[in-house]
C-alpha cells in the first residue's frame, strides 16, 4: 500500500483531481465537524500525453436523471452483457457495438487505467476557430506599435483556417470588414451607445441570411465571412490593416483622458460573436491601454483631475461609476459565457483599466486576464505570444466552450464550483441545498480552459449518521468535460474517482491521515477569495481566522488576494483572477511565495520567507507567481558594483551571479502569464516587493533585542508569524470551551 | 386694411363685392358667369347675372368689364369649356382682331394715321397717356364701346400723342355707336407712337409741369425718364357679341370693339426703353434716393456713398413720411437685399477694411457700422450716428482733421466714409468661441442606392468631381483652395471615407446608427483635394464599381444632414452639403416621410398643408445647421412624389438650393445636371453668415424673406450666402419720417470667406422722405415690387387658402393704383385706367404671379413641382423674379447672324409666334426651342442638320454643332444664356402642336394660363373694374 502522499501524487497525475479528504467520514454529521469540507481541486484538461482520445462515443446510463458515463468502477455482466451504473445502480443493455466484449476484451473505458478517459465526439460539423481582436487605439505610439506587432506576429500563430476579425475602437468603435479590395471597410459605432444582438445584427447587416439559415440551417461562415475570415484568406490583408492602423485621431484636449469606448466596444465583439458564431468556440481579445472612459462600461470620467477610484473611494461607497459598469460587463459576461465565447483582456497601462469592473469577463468565461505596464514590454509580448502555446500535436493548448457536469453516489453531493466557470443551472439529484461558490448545479460552463485551469468544486456528505455505510463502501464522483478541441474536434473527457468512507468515530485516524494540507489551503483560499469578492473585507478575515489555522493562513491574510491594502482595486482583481483558476502548485507559490538562497556557501537552497533569510552575502530568488525577483543582498551588490564579475579571477563569482538568473529564466519560460522580473538589490527601491513578503520576525519594533548578526528588519506593523502563532495557539486552546 | 396687410390683411371692404365676382372667375371657378370666360359658358355673357351684383353697387364701374371679357368670347366659344385646350393656331389672334397679320403689321408702321380714323378712334374711346407728372405715363383703357367724350379730343391729336400719352377714354353713358371702330386704323395710330419712342418734344401735358424733352435729353439723371411710355394705345375691337352684363344700350349688338393687345403696356418695350437710355451707362450712386436702371438693363455702377443696385434695390426710393400715408398707398416698402451679388469684371470689388486688433469703429448706441452717413463734429474728435442720432467720441486712432467742409481729410482713403459697399475684417469677437474660423468645407453625399446606380449617375457624379474639384472658389489670389472635401455615400446606412492623402487606399467608414448619427472620424474625412488627390481619384474610381451590384434600394435622409451637420462640428468649421438623392426617404430612421400626396386638397382650405413641411425632425434639424453653418444644397433625382415641401425644408433655411430633375436620364438630363453642379460648387459663396439690417429713426426691419433662419426678429441667420440669394426686406413706420434727413439704412452681415476669414460685409443704401404719394409712386421699381409680393404671397399659403392669397394680390394691385389715379393724377374720366409709369407694367407681372405653379390651384401640377417652385422663389434678387415671371421669347428665325447685339425678346403672348418662326424661350429655370410647324426647312436644315421638322426625333437636349452662321449664333445666344442665369437650363425642343407644346405654352404668361388664371388683358381688365370700384 502507497502512502497517502503518494496516493495524491499518482491521483493528481492521472486524473488531475486533489481531494481535501482522500478518506471521507460517512455521514454528514461527520463531515462537518471536519471544518475543511470535502472538496476536490479539479483540471479537467490535464495534459495526459499517454491518453489516447478514443474516437467513440461514451456510453451512458439508461436513466435519465443519472446519464453517467460507463466506467472502470461499474460492474459488469459480460455474459449478459450488461453493466450497472455505480452511481445510480440502474442496470443498462450495453450497446450493439459493445457485442464483442468479453472479460478479456474490454473497452477502454473498463480499464481501471482510463478512470480518466477523452472520447472524440464524431458527430456535427467540425467548427472553425474564432478569434476577434479587439484593440484599443488610445496609447501611445510606441505602445500600439508594439501591440500591432504582437498582433500580426499572432496571425502567424493562427491555424490556417481559423476565423479572425478584428474590432478597433477608441472615441468610436470600428468593426472591420476584412478582405475588401482597394478600399478598408470598417462599421462604426457610437461609443456611447450600447447596442443589443439584434440592433447590432441588423446595422452590421447581418440580417438577411438569417432567411437562407433558416432554409439550408448551414453555417454561418457564409455570411460572416464579412468580419470573420479564414485567416489564410486574409492574412496579408488583416496585416496591411493592422499597419495602418492609428492612433484614435480625436483630438484629447488637455487635462483630459482619451474617450475610450471599451465598454461598447466589448459590447459589440460580443455581440458580433453571439448572432454569427452561438455556442462555438470563440476567444474575443480585448487590448486595453487605459480604463473606458465612455459610454456604458466607463470606469472613470475623462478629467484627469478625478482619479480612477481606489479602495478607499469603494469602502467609502464614492465610486460613481463602479456599479453600473460591474452591471454592464457582468452582463457582457454572461452573454459571452452562455454562448461559448471566452473573453480575454489584456489591459497594459500604467493606471488601472477597470479590471476591477471587468474582471467577471474573464471569471466568467474562462479567458485570460493579463496585465502589464505596457504593451512593450515583454511581459505582455511574451504573455501573449504564450496565448498561442502548443501542443505536441500542434494544437493549441486551449479548449473552447466546455460544460463540465458533475456525477456523484448517492451520499454525497456536490454544492458549488469555485473557478473561471458559470452555472448552467442544471438541478439534479446530486445538487446539494447547501451552496458554496457558484452551486446549485451540477453543470457548469467553462468557455475556455487551458491545461492549467482548476476548478474547486465542494461536496456535501448527506448520508445520515444513523444509516451508516457498510464497511469498505466507496464514495464516486465523475466528471464529464464536454469541450471543443482546438483542433475544432468535440470531445468528452471523462474522469471517475472513488474514496473510500470511513466512520469518523472508529476511524478518525485514517481519515487524519487522509487529509491532504495543500490541497485544503487552497480549497479554503480559494473559498476566501470568492467570499473576499462577493462579500465585504474585513468579515471574510475573521470568518477565515475562525475557520483555520495554520502557517499557510498567515500567508494567505497577508496576500493580495485579500488584503487590499497597498494593492489598487485592478490589481486585486488580477491577482485573484489568477488565483481561481491556476492550478494547486501555482496557487501555492502565489499564498507562499518561494525563496531560494545562492551563495557561496554551497548550492542554491530553499530558505524561510522571513526576513532572517535577508543576508548580505546572499542572493535571493524569490517567486511570487507574479513576480520573479532577484535581490543581492548588501555585499553581493557591493562586489557587483565594484565589477568583481568582470575580472577573470573572480569567474565563481560571476556564475555565483548567473545561477538565479539561469534559474529565473527557466520559471519565466514556463509561466503563464509571465511574471514580471525583477533585479534588484539591497536597498533598491524595488526590493520592496521582497520585503513586503517576508515574514516580519524582525521589525524596527524589535531588532534591537533580537540583535543585528542576521537578517533586515522590515519596517512594518504588520505580527510577524511568531506572534501570530502564539496567538493562534491561545486561542486554539482557549476556544475549546 | 392694415399695411402689413399685403397678402395677410382682411380684403378692403369697398371691393367686396367685386370680389365675389373675381375670385370666382379668377380662380377659374366655372360657375362664375362673371368673369369665367374661360371656364364658363359663353351663355355667362349674355346673360347678367354677375352684373346685378356688380351693378348695383356700381353699374358704371362694372361696364368694363365685360367689354374686356367680351373679347374674348370668340375665344371663349371655340375653347369650349376646356381652358387647357389650345385653340387652332389659325384662331389664335382671331379673338384679337380680323386679321392677326394685318394688325401686327400695321402696328409697325409709322405714318401718322388720318385725321378721319383719328377722331373716330377718339370717338371710340380710348387712349392716353400723359406725363403729368414727369415721371408717370398714364394709360387709358377704355373698355367700353360708348362714343367719346368731347374731353379726351383735346388730347387726341396723333401730333400729340406723343408716346408719353394716349388717353384712352369712354365714358360709359356713351353711346353705342361708337362702337364700330377700325381697329386696323387705331392700331396704326398707336403703333405710331410706340414704333418712334420719342418723336420729338412732347406737348405739353395737361397738368403742366411735364418734363419737357423726354425723348430727347436721355439724361442720365432721371431715373424717371417718361421714354418708356409707348403711347400704347388699345385697339377697339369690332365684332364683339354684345356681351356687357349689366351694360344698357351695348346689349344691343353692335360690334364690338377689341382691344389691341400692343396697346397696353408690355414689358419687353420697357426693358428695351431702359436698356436703349441707359445701357452701357454709368449709374453714380451719389444721389441720395435715386432710382436705378432696370435689372434687365446693362449698367455700370460707381459707388459713391451708396450701395450698388446689384446688391439693394427697393421698391420705391422714396418712403412716404408717415405711417399713414403708407397705408394709404399700399405701396409695400421694402428692399431686396442680395449681399454676395456678383458684380461685373469692370466694377471693383469690395475693399476691405482692416481695423486690427479693435474691429470696426461702431455707434455706441445702435452698434450700426461706421459709414458715410456719420456726421462728423466737434473737429472730427466726435461723431454723430445717422441712424440713431446718439453722438460718439472718435476713438484715437480713427481721429482725423476735418476739412472747410465739415469732411474728414482723410474722407476718400477709407472705403467706410465713402462708399456705400465694403467689408471689415472681424476680429474674434465676432467669431464662435473666440476663436478664428476654420476654412470652411464642401461634403459631397452621394446616394448609392439602386436608383442612382441604375440611371448611371453615381457614377457621372464621381468622374465629374474629379475635376470640379479642381475649381473649388478660392480666395482673391490665393493659389489654390482652402475649401476642404469631404465624400459621404449613403442609401440606408452612411458610409463615410478617409481620404488622407497619407493612405495608400481609402477607407470606407460605415454608420448605421441613423437613429443617433456621429461622424466617424474626423481627421482624413474634410481634407484638402490637392493634397489628396491621388486618394479621392482612387475613391472616386471605386464608388461606382463598389455599389454596382446593389439591390438597396430604400434611403435616409435626415441622417445624412445630421451627419454633415456633425461633421462640421467635429471640424470646428461651416460649409456645404452637396446632397445627391434618388427619392424619398423611407428607411426607418428620424425624418422617415411618407407619401401624403393628395389632389384631393387642391382647391380647398386644406391645400395649405400641401406645402407645410412635416414638423419635427426636419425643423430641429434645420435649426442644427444653421447654427453650425452647415448649409444643404439638394440633387432631387425622383421619378415620383418625394414631399419635396419638406425634403426642401432644411435647404430653404440654410441659404440651399435644391435642384430637381424628375424621371433623370443622362443622355438628356445629364449634361444639364453637370451645369448646375459645376455652377453650384463654384458660386462665390460666404458662411456661417448673420445679417442685420438697421435703419434710422422712423422705421425699421419687420420682416423678412429669404433662404434664411430667424432665432429672434432682428438677426437674419443664413447657414450661407452666395451670389444668387436675396434676402427680401420688408419695413415699417415707427414714427415720421424726415423729408430733410431722409431714410438710411445700413446692412450688416458677418460671414466666413471661403479661405476661412470672419468679414463684415456693410450696405448702405439712403432713401428719400416725402409727403407726397406722387415721389413715391415717382420711385417705385416693379420688378422689386413683384419680388416683394411673388415672396410674400408665397409664405402666405402656408398659412391661407390660395383663393384669399390671390384675391389679397389682386386687391392690393388695384388698391395702389387706385390710390395712385386719386391722389396722383389729373382728374380723368372713371373709366380711364391710369397707371403710373413706375408701375405700368406691374399688372402683368402680377397676373403672371399669380399663374405660377404654386398660385393655381390645378390638380394637373405636380405638387412637388409647386412646393419646388414656391421654395425657390423665397430666395430669389430681383432679377430672377423678374425673370421667371416674364420670360424672355426670342425669335430666332429672323435674328442677324452677324449682329453682335441681342436678339430682342418679343412679348410672352402666342399671337407673337408665327407657323413659320423658330423661338427661344427662358425663364431662368427652363429653356425651349420652339419650332413653327412651318418654320422654313433651311433654317432646320442649318440648326439641326435635317431635311424637315419631321425628320426631328424627340429627347432632343442640344443643338448640333454646326458650322454654319445661324447655328453658332443660336447656340451662342443659349450659352450666353446658360452662362449667365443662376440655374442652368435644360434645353428643351417643342414642335409647334407637339403634345411637349404644353409645357412650352404654360410660359406665354400675357395669354391666359393653361391651368387657370387670366391673360393679361383681361386681369387689367378687371383691375380697372377694381380700381374704379375703389373710386367710387
Amino acid at each position: 500500500m502507497t502512502t497517502f502522499p503518494e496516493y495524491i501524487a499518482q491521483n493528481e497525475e492521472r486524473d488531475g483531481v486533489r481531494f481535501s479528504w482522500n478518506v471521507w467520514p460517512s455521514s454528514r454529521l461527520e463531515a462537518t465537524r471536519m471544518v475543511v469540507p470535502v472538496a476536490a481541486l479539479f483540471t479537467p484538461l490535464k495534459e495526459r500525453t499517454d491518453l489516447p482520445p478514443i474516437q467513440y462515443e461514451p456510453v451512458l446510463c439508461s436513466r435519465a436523471t443519472c446519464r453517467a458515463v460507463l466506467n472502470p468502477l461499474c460492474q459488469v455482466d459480460y455474459r449478459a452483457k450488461l453493466w450497472a451504473c455505480n452511481f445510480c445502480y440502474q442496470r443498462n443493455q450495453f450497446p450493439p457495438s459493445y457485442a464483442g466484449i468479453s472479460e478479456v476484451n474490454q473497452p477502454a473505458e473498463l480499464l481501471p487505467l482510463f478512470s480518466t478517459i477523452e472520447y472524440v465526439v464524431q458527430r456535427g460539423p467540425q467548427m472553425p476557430l474564432v478569434f476577434l481582436y479587439v484593440v484599443d487605439t488610445c496609447m501611445e505610439d510606441e505602445d500600439l506599435q508594439a501591440l500591432k506587432e504582437s498582433l500580426q506576429m499572432s496571425l502567424s500563430l493562427l491555424p490556417p483556417t481559423a476565423l479572425v476579425g478584428l474590432i478597433t475602437f477608441g472615441r468610436m468603435v470600428q468593426v472591420h470588414e476584412l478582405g475588401c479590395e482597394g478600399i478598408s471597410k470598417s462599421y462604426v459605432f457610437r461609443g456611447t451607445k450600447d447596442l443589443n444582438a439584434k440592433q447590432l445584427q441588423e446595422m452590421l447587416g447581418l440580417t438577411k441570411p438569417s432567411a437562407a439559415q433558416g432554409r439550408g440551417g448551414i453555417p454561418h461562415c457564409e455570411f460572416s465571412c464579412r468580419f470573420l475570415q479564414p485567416v489564410q484568406k486574409i492574412d496579408m490583408n488583416l496585416t496591411d490593416l493592422l499597419g495602418e492602423l492609428q492612433r484614435d485621431p480625436w483630438p484629447v484636449t488637455q487635462g483630459k483622458r482619451p474617450l475610450r469606448s471599451l465598454g461598447v466596444a466589448m459590447s459589440i465583439a460580443v455581440g458580433l460573436l453571439e448572432c454569427t458564431f452561438p455556442n462555438t468556440g470563440a476567444r474575443i481579445m480585448t487590448f486595453i491601454g487605459g480604463p473606458a472612459t465612455q459610454g456604458p462600461g466607463m470606469v472613470v470620467g475623462d478629467e484627469l483631475k478625478t482619479p480612477i477610484r481606489s479602495w478607499h473611494d469603494i469602502e467609502k461607497d464614492n465610486t460613481k461609476f463602479m456599479k453600473k459598469a460591474t452591471k454592464h460587463y457582468e452582463s457582457l459576461a454572461n452573454r459571452a459565457s452562455s454562448n461559448g465565447h471566452i473573453i480575454d483582456i489584456y489591459a497594459c497601462a500604467l493606471d488601472q483599466t477597470g479590471l476591477l469592473e471587468m474582471k467577471c469577463c474573464t471569471n466568467y468565461t474562462g479567458g485570460y486576464m493579463v496585465m502589464a505596464d505596457s504593451f512593450n514590454t515583454s511581459l505582455f509580448k511574451q504573455t501573449f505570444q504564450r496565448v498561442f502555446t502548443k501542443d505536441v500535436q500542434g494544437s493549441f493548448k486551449m479548449a473552447f466552450a466546455a460544460t463540465l457536469e458533475i456525477k456523484t453516489s448517492r451520499e454525497i453531493k456536490v454544492s458549488g464550483a469555485i473557478g473561471p466557470c458559470v452555472s448552467l443551472n442544471a438541478k439534479g439529484p446530486c445538487v446539494s441545498e447547501n451552496e458554496i461558490g457558484t452551486g446549485g448545479t451540477c453543470q457548469w460552463k467553462v468557455c475556455g480552459l487551458d491545461p492549467s485551469t482548476t476548478l474547486a468544486l465542494y461536496f456535501e456528505v448527506v448520508n445520515q449518521h444513523n444509516a451508516p455505510i457498510p464497511q469498505g463502501g466507496r464514495g464516486a464522483i465523475q466528471f464529464v468535460t464536454q469541450y471543443q478541441h482546438s483542433s475544432g474536434q468535440r470531445r468528452i473527457r471523462v474522469t471517475t474517482t472513488a474514496r473510500n468512507w470511513a466512520d469518523a468515530q472508529t476511524q478518525i485516524q485514517s481519515i487524519a491521515a487522509s487529509f491532504d494540507q495543500e490541497a485544503a489551503a487552497i480549497l479554503m483560499a480559494r473559498l476566501a477569495v470568492y467570499r473576499a469578492e462577493t462579500e465585504e473585507g474585513p468579515d471574510v478575515l475573521r470568518w477565515l481566522d475562525r475557520q483555520l489555522i495554520r502557517l499557510f493562513m498567515f500567508h494567505l491574510r497577508r496576500s493580495p488576494f485579500l488584503q487590499v491594502f497597498n494593492n489598487s482595486p485592478d490589481e486585486s482583481s488580477y491577482y485573484r483572477h489568477h488565483f481561481n483558476r491556476q492550478d494547486l502548485t501555482q496557487a501555492l507559490i502565489m499564498i507562499q511565495p518561494v525563496l531560494y538562497a545562492y551563495s557561496f556557501n554551497g548550492p542554491p537552497e530553499p530558505v524561510l520567507l522571513d526576513s532572517s533569510s535577508i543576508l548580505p552575502d546572499r542572493i535571493l530568488l524569490m517567486d511570487t507567481f507574479f513576480q520573479i525577483l532577484i535581490y543581492h543582498g548588501e555585499t553581493v551588490a557591493q562586489w557587483r558594483k565594484a565589477g568583481y564579475q568582470d575580472m577573470p579571477e573572480y569567474e565563481n563569482f560571476k556564475h555565483l551571479l548567473q545561477a538565479p538568473v539561469d534559474d529565473a529564466q527557466e520559471l519565466l519560460h514556463t509561466r503563464f502569464p509571465m511574471p514580471r522580473y525583477i533585479d534588484t538589490e539591497h536597498g533598491g527601491s524595488q526590493a520592496r516587493f521582497l520585503l513586503s513578503k517576508v515574514n516580519p520576525s524582525q521589525t524596527h519594533n524589535n531588532m534591537y533585542t533580537w540583535g543585528q548578526e542576521s537578517g533586515a528588519p522590515i519596517l512594518t506593523d504588520d505580527v510577524s508569524l511568531q506572534v501570530f502563532m502564539d496567538h493562534l495557539k491561545k486561542l486554539a486552546v482557549s476556544s475549546a470551551a | 386694411m392694415s399695411q402689413q396687410g399685403y397678402v395677410a390683411a382682411p380684403p378692403y371692404s369697398q371691393a367686396q363685392p367685386g370680389m365675389g365676382a373675381y375670385q370666382g372667375g379668377f380662380g377659374s371657378g366655372p360657375t362664375q358667369p362673371l368673369y369665367g370666360h374661360y371656364g364658363g359658358p359663353p351663355q355667362a355673357f349674355s346673360a347678367p347675372p354677375a352684373g346685378m351684383m356688380k351693378s348695383s353697387v356700381a353699374p358704371a364701374a362694372s361696364m368694363p368689364l365685360p367689354a374686356g371679357s367680351s373679347q374674348y368670347n370668340p375665344n371663349v366659344q371655340q375653347n369650349g369649356s376646356h381652358p387647357q385646350s389650345y385653340p387652332a393656331p389659325p384662331a389664335v389672334s382671331a379673338p384679337y382682331g380680323q386679321p392677326p397679320h394685318s394688325l401686327y403689321n400695321s402696328m409697325a408702321s409709322p405714318g401718322p394715321p388720318p385725321t378721319q380714323q383719328l377722331t373716330n378712334q377718339m370717338s371710340s374711346m380710348n387712349l392716353g397717356s400723359h406725363g403729368k407728372f414727369s415721371m408717370c405715363s398714364f394709360y387709358f383703357l377704355v373698355q367700353g364701346l360708348q362714343s367719346p367724350p368731347p374731353p379726351a379730343s383735346s388730347v387726341m391729336p396723333p401730333g400729340l400723342q406723343s408716346p408719353h400719352m394716349s388717353p384712352l377714354m369712354s365714358p360709359p353713358q356713351s353711346p353705342p355707336e361708337s362702337m364700330p371702330m377700325a381697329s386696323q386704323s387705331m392700331a396704326g395710330t398707336s403703333m405710331a407712337g410706340m414704333g418712334r419712342p420719342f418723336p420729338g418734344p412732347p406737348p405739353p401735358g395737361p397738368g403742366g409741369f411735364q418734363q419737357p424733352g423726354l425723348g430727347s435729353a436721355g439724361q442720365p439723371g432721371y431715373p424717371q425718364q417718361a421714354g418708356q411710355f409707348g403711347g400704347y394705345m388699345a385697339g377697339p375691337q369690332q365684332n364683339m357679341p354684345g356681351a356687357f352684363p349689366g351694360a344698357q344700350s351695348a346689349m344691343a349688338g353692335p360690334p364690338q370693339k377689341k382691344l389691341d393687345p400692343d396697346s397696353i403696356p408690355s414689358i419687353t418695350h420697357v426693358i428695351e426703353d431702359d436698356q436703349v437710355k441707359q445701357g452701357g451707362q454709368v449709374f453714380t450712386t451719389n444721389i441720395r434716393g435715386q432710382v436705378p436702371p432696370l435689372v434687365t438693363t446693362d449698367f455700370t455702377v460707381t459707388d459713391q456713398g451708396n450701395a450698388s443696385p446689384r446688391f439693394i434695390r427697393c421698391t420705391t426710393y422714396s418712403l412716404p413720411c408717415t405711417a399713414d400715408l403708407a397705408k394709404q398707398c399700399q405701396v409695400p416698402l421694402a428692399a431686396i437685399i442680395k449681399p454676395f451679388a456678383s458684380l461685373p469684371k469692370n466694377e471693383t470689388p469690395l475693399y476691405v477694411v482692416n481695423h486690427g486688433d479693435t474691429g470696426p469703429v461702431r455707434c455706441n448706441r445702435c452698434k450700426a457700422y461706421m459709414c458715410p452717413y456719420m456726421q462728423f463734429i466737434d473737429g472730427g474728435r466726435r461723431y454723430q450716428c445717422g441712424f440713431c442720432n446718439c453722438v460718439n467720441e472718435v476713438p484715437v486712432f480713427y481721429f482725423q482733421h476735418l476739412d472747410h467742409m465739415g469732411r474728414r481729410v482723410d474722407f476718400y482713403e477709407r472705403p467706410e466714409l465713402s462708399l456705400g459697399s465694403y467689408e471689415f475684417v472681424a476680429t474674434l469677437d465676432y467669431c464662435k468661441n473666440n476663436k478664428p474660423p476654420n476654412p470652411p468645407a464642401y461634403i459631397f453625399m452621394i446616394d448609392v442606392s439602386y436608383n442612382n446606380i441604375k440611371s448611371g449617375l453615381v457614377k457621372l457624379i464621381c468622374d465629374e468631381l474629379k475635376t470640379l474639384l479642381e475649381k473649388l472658389p478660392r480666395e482673391e489670389g490665393m493659389e489654390t483652395s482652402a475649401i476642404k472635401v469631404g465624400f459621404v455615400t449613403y442609401n440606408k446606412v452612411l458610409h463615410f471615407y478617409n481620404v488622407k492623402s497619407a493612405l495608400a487606399q481609402p477607407q470606407m467608414m460605415v454608420v448605421s446608427d441613423t437613429a443617433e448619427m456621429f461622424v466617424p472620424l474626423l481627421d482624413g474625412f474634410l481634407v484638402n483635394y490637392q493634397d489628396s488627390r491621388a486618394v479621392i481619384y482612387n475613391l472616386l474610381d471605386q464608388i461606382p464599381d463598389m455599389f454596382a451590384d446593389t439591390a438597396e434600394s430604400e434611403t435616409v435622409f435626415a441622417p445624412v444632414i445630421q451627419a454633415g451637420v456633425e461633421a462640421f462640428k467635429a471640424a470646428e468649421c461651416s460649409g456645404k452639403l452637396f446632397i445627391f438623392q434618388s427619392s424619398m426617404p423611407t428607411a426607418e430612421a428620424p425624418g422617415k416621410l411618407k407619401n401624403r400626396d393628395d389632389k384631393k386638397l387642391v382647391n380647398t382650405d386644406k391645400e395649405k398643408t400641401l406645402f407645410q413641411p412635416q414638423k419635427g425632425v426636419y425643423e430641429q434639424l434645420s435649426k442644427d445647421c444653421v447654427a453650425s453653418g452647415c448649409c444643404v444644397d439638394l440633387f432631387l433625382f425622383p421619378s415620383q412624389y418625394t414631399d419635396i415641401a419638406t425634403m426642401a425644408d432644411v435647404p430653404s433655411h440654410t441659404g440651399g438650393s435644391v435642384y430637381k430633375y424628375s424621371n433623370f436620364q443622362i443622355e438628356t438630363d445629364g449634361e444639364h445636371f453637370l451645369r448646375d453642379l459645376r455652377k453650384d460648387v463654384q458660386k462665390s459663396i460666404g458662411f456661417d453668415a448673420i445679417m442685420r439690417v438697421r435703419t434710422s429713426t422712423g422705421f425699421r426691419a419687420t420682416d423678412f424673406f429669404g433662404g434664411i433662419y430667424m432665432n429672434n426678429t432682428t438677426d437674419v441667420e443664413m447657414a450661407a450666402v452666395d451670389c444668387d440669394n436675396g434676402v427680401t426686406v420688408e419695413f415699417k413706420h415707427d414714427d415720421t419720417l424726415s423729408e430733410e434727413t431722409g431714410a438710411l439704412m445700413q446692412c450688416a452681415l458677418l460671414y466666413t470667406t471661403i479661405g476661412g476669414q470672419r468679414r463684415l460685409r456693410i450696405h448702405n443704401l439712403s432713401l428719400n422722405c416725402s409727403s407726397q404719394l406722387s415721389e413715391l409712386y415717382k420711385s417705385c421699381e416693379t420688378d422689386s415690387l413683384i419680388n416683394f409680393f411673388a415672396k410674400s404671397a408665397y409664405r402666405a399659403i402656408l398659412n391661407q387658402p390660395l383663393k384669399n392669397v390671390r384675391e389679397i394680390l389682386v386687391n392690393q394691385t388695384a388698391h395702389m393704383l387706385a390710390c395712385y389715379r386719386k391722389n396722383c393724377a389729373s382728374p380723368s374720366a372713371a373709366s380711364q385706367l391710369i397707371l403710373p409709369d413706375a408701375m405700368k407694367v406691374f399688372p402683368v407681372y402680377m397676373n403672371s404671379l399669380m399663374k405660377t405653379a404654386p398660385l393655381v390651384g390645378s390638380t394637373e401640377l405636380s405638387t412637388d413641382d409647386r412646393a419646388h417652385q414656391r421654395l425657390s422663389v423665397m430666395a430669389m434678387g430681383v432679377e430672377d423674379t423678374q425673370l421667371l415671371l416674364y420670360p424672355r421669347l426670342i425669335p430666332l428665325h429672323n435674328i442677324d447672324v452677324n449682329s453682335e447685339k441681342p436678339a430682342t425678346p418679343v412679348r410672352c403672348s402666342e399671337e407673337r409666334l408665327t407657323d413659320s418662326g423658330i423661338f427661344l424661350l427662358e425663364n431662368g429655370q427652363s429653356m425651349f426651342l420652339w419650332l413653327g410647324q412651318a418654320s422654313s426647312p433651311d433654317l432646320i436644315q442649318s440648326l439641326f442638320n435635317l431635311p424637315s421638322l419631321a425628320h426631328l426625333q424627340g429627347h432632343m437636349c442640344a443643338l448640333p454643332e454646326l458650322d454654319n452662321p445661324l447655328s453658332r449664333k443660336v447656340r451662342s445666344i443659349i450659352s450666353g444664356l446658360l452662362e449667365k442665369r443662376s440655374n442652368s437650363m435644360k434645353l428643351q425642343i417643342v414642335r409647334q402642336k407637339d403634345k411637349p407644346e404644353m409645357l412650352f405654352r404654360q410660359f406665354l404668361v400675357e395669354d391666359k394660363g393653361l391651368h387657370g388664371g387670366a391673360s393679361y388683358m383681361d386681369f387689367l381688365c378687371y383691375v380697372h373694374r377694381e380700381i374704379r370700384q375703389l373710386l367710387t
